[in-house]
């Protein structure tokens, strides 16, 4: 039944392929996102100038851009570095820069800045008066941030994780533009080949929503756990 | 003999939010001039009946008759609601409310604000509205404050501010809902000067309210509402310097 | 004298700052500028009554409208592109028509694409600011014997398209960004220009360099253009 003219099998690798860039991806912009915020916040000049700088022409340039921009030039530098070291040292060394490797990369990149925004924000919003009765306490550092910092920090967090991973999850599909056989790739020339578009992005459009559906549910979970004693229902 | 018609008159109105009966059958009759003050606890139900009044709430039950023109319902699936929204819409033109929030338009200038309901819904000229809108600006003593906008005033001039606004529909009867109970204790005196110039000058009025001094020496008719029902009601003298009933001696017993 | 010295040198090495490519680029911006100027026109046009229907309390209004903005905020701009650009052919007796001259470029295809896409993120977000505008304000205007339709129109929108313009700005941007997938389907927009001139020079850093510099230059315009736009808008709702 879910033949499609032979690309049914390639179709649900695609939504594989998908589905491990998407969440690999996610993991290096939360790490990302973790580190520039904590860039931003911190007191060195240098660290919060550095983040600025990542954070502003991360997102004032297009996804695409950059991506473009990583995968063609990486290649290229990485070629000039191998070049390099083979006439200083006469190691030859190839390194191919996968299309999947340039998407985590990239993706991970873009969306770093953005969690480095809503970790940031969400920092702030945690009230003084919290941290200090924590303090009062006896707390250490740590305990504070692990039983009161953190779980506090989530709730304002979350809305903006669920977002920024929504979005994230759309962006994966720009990465059939520089050759790596997603799901949207697959499809795309699936449809070329055959004249029958509908046949193949259609259920490909479902699966995105699937995803997104199942994601939203999840993180309404998430909400609910983190938003105990707040009066939201 | 045929009398001018009264400019409101509500009969036996009752009204629940799910199972509870919040208005257990109240009626008023406002002559011309009369200042009627409502009191009671909070959960009386004063400020339901109000908003009974201009169906802000709709009653299930009772008659509203706006200047002799009596409201028509219709009973439908979701209750009894009103027969003609056109004729709702020239009665409330008639009743113009000052809210407890004031709830000026906060993307309007204070100027904006007078002029907007008679331009857009009396179809009053514009000249002419903006024209009465500064003099209604003065009467409240805000000329100055004809173009901030509402966010920019002290809660005393934007609840004066809605009077004005409340006058220049040249209503039949104004309704007040716990005007001064959201402004700070020094704004309140402002407010109630105001007001009390409007019954000096024979406006109707039906006001809720917690100021016993207001109702006392500028009302012409107190009732004391509770759980819903009228418990005492008469000339303000008789009322509240000599209460008959043992919840409302409680009601107006110092509190300290 | 040393400097215009060195700068004809640099100029004469250079084989990409030509004004060849430089009349690339100048043709990406204007096509750039077109889509994303006419789909946010008209996706504008269309999220107006769409966000008053979608908050209507009707569910047979509001569903649908519901629909439309789940599926196209829930797919990908790329998705969107290609079902139109591709399945455009197939709906019947379209070549036939005045409009298939149009629709047979990718110009047309691509505006149409990015117009429902845009209209769906734009109604979702008039949505949210309709759905805040204060309780009082509107009870104020039904107490002052408003109408439905009058209260919308001098009351609600007024105040909820002010609300709504940082959230707006926002979109303004992702579209300028999201019109980046235009090259995808052979326009010659910014990122095309560039990714011509990488082809033809194979020089990654010079050709998306630069264009990331554009964008850049042009996502901070819309930014001030917004910022401005609120102090001037906003200014009621700051205390004095």
């Amino acid at each position: 039944m879910l033949d499609l003219h032979g690309y049914g099998p390639r179709l649900l690798e695609g939504a594989g392929v998908t589905l491990q860039l998407a969440l690999l991806s996610l993991l290096l912009a939360l790490v990302l996102g973790l580190l520039a915020a904590s860039a931003k916040m911190s007191r060195s000049w240098l660290l919060h100038k550095t983040a600025t700088l990542y954070t502003t022409v991360i997102r004032g340039v297009p996804d695409l851009v950059l991506m473009l921009l990583l995968f063609f030039g990486g290649q290229m530098g990485l070629n000039l570095l191998t070049d390099l070291l083979y006439d200083r040292t006469g190691i030859d060394l190839f390194i191919n820069l996968n299309a999947f490797a340039a998407g985590v990369l990239t993706i991970g990149f873009i969306f770093g800045a953005y969690m480095c925004e809503t970790f940031r924000g969400a920092f702030l919003a945690v009230e003084h008066g919290q941290i200090e009765a924590g303090k009062a306490y006896g707390m250490s550092n740590w305990l504070v941030f692990r039983r009161i910092r953190f779980p506090q920090m989530m709730r304002h967090a979350l809305p903006g994780l669920s977002n920024n991973w929504m979005v994230l999850l759309k962006t994966t599909a720009l990465v059939s533009v520089i050759g790596l056989s997603d799901m949207v790739r697959v499809a795309a020339e699936a449809s070329r080949a055959t004249h029958e578009p509908f046949t193949f992005l259609i259920p490909v459009a479902v699966i995105y929503l699937m995803i997104a559906s199942v994601s939203e549910w999840a993180f309404a979970r998430l909400q609910k756990r983190y938003n105990v004693g707040f009066g939201e229902h | 003999m045929a009398a001018t018609p009264l400019p409101l008159e509500v009969r036996n109105i009752k009204k629940r939010f799910g199972d509870t009966e919040v208005l257990k059958g109240l009626s008023l009759q406002a002559k011309q001039g009369d200042v009627i003050t409502l009191i009671g606890a909070s959960g009386s139900g004063k400020s339901t009946f109000l908003r009974c009044m201009n169906l802000l709430e709709q009653p299930d039950e009772g008659d509203l008759i706006v200047h002799g023109e009596e409201i028509r319902f219709k009973q439908t699936k979701h209750g009894r609601e009103p027969a003609d929204w056109k004729q709702v819409v020239r009665m409330r033109a008639k009743l113009s409310m000052v809210f407890q929030g004031f709830n000026l338009w906060s993307h309007m200038t204070l100027l904006e604000n007078i002029i907007e309901a008679p331009v857009n819904v009396l179809g009053k000229p514009k000249k002419e509205a903006i024209d009465q809108a500064h003099a209604l600006l003065e009467r409240v003593g805000l000329s100055h404050r004809a173009n901030a906008y509402p966010a920019q005033m002290s809660g005393g001039q934007q609840q004066r501010g809605a009077i004005a606004r409340a006058l220049a529909m040249d209503p039949e009867v104004m309704l007040f809902d716990e005007p001064t109970s959201a402004l700070d204790p020094e704004l309140v005196g402002d407010v109630l000067k105001v007001m009390r110039d409007l019954a000096e000058e024979g406006r109707t009025m039906v006001v809720v309210t917690h100021e016993m001094s207001f109702a006392r020496d500028v009302s012409s008719q107190v009732i004391y509402l509770h759980e819903g029902l009228v418990e005492e009601a008469g000339a303000p003298q008789d009322v509240l310097n000599n209460p008959q009933s043992p919840r409302l001696k409680q009601f107006l017993a110092p509190k300290y | 004298m040393e400097l215009t010295t060195w700068l004809n040198e640099l100029l004469s090495d250079n084989l990409i700052f030509t004004p060849q490519t430089l009349g690339y680029y100048w043709e990406g911006l204007v096509t750039t500028t077109q889509l994303v100027f006419l789909s946010l026109l008209a996706g504008l046009v269309l999220a107006v009554p769409l966000a008053i229907g979608r908050s209507s309390g009707r569910r047979w209004i509001s569903l649908p409208i519901y629909a439309y903005t789940y599926v196209f905020r829930g797919t990908p701009l790329l998705i969107q592109l290609y079902l139109i650009y591709y399945g455009v052919v197939f709906f019947d007796g379209i070549q036939e028509t005045f409009l298939w001259p149009m629709l047979r470029e990718a110009f047309y295809p691509a505006l149409i694409a990015f117009t429902l896409n845009t209209a769906a993120y734009t109604t979702e977000i008039f949505r949210g600011a309709i759905k805040a505008t204060p309780r009082g304000e509107i009870e104020a205007a039904r107490a002052y014997g408003m109408s439905q339709a009058l209260m919308m129109r001098r009351i609600i929108l007024p105040s909820a398209f002010r609300r709504a313009l940082p959230a707006y700005g926002n979109e303004v941007i992702f579209m300028l960004h999201a019109s980046a997938i235009a090259s995808v389907v052979t326009l010659m927009d910014l990122t095309g220009a560039a990714r011509f001139v990488y082809a033809r020079y194979y020089a990654p850093f010079e050709a998306f360099l630069f264009v990331a510099a554009i964008y850049l230059c042009l996502t901070f315009a819309i930014l001030y253009f917004f910022r401005f736009l609120e102090k001037r808008l906003l200014a009621h709702l700051k205390p004095a």
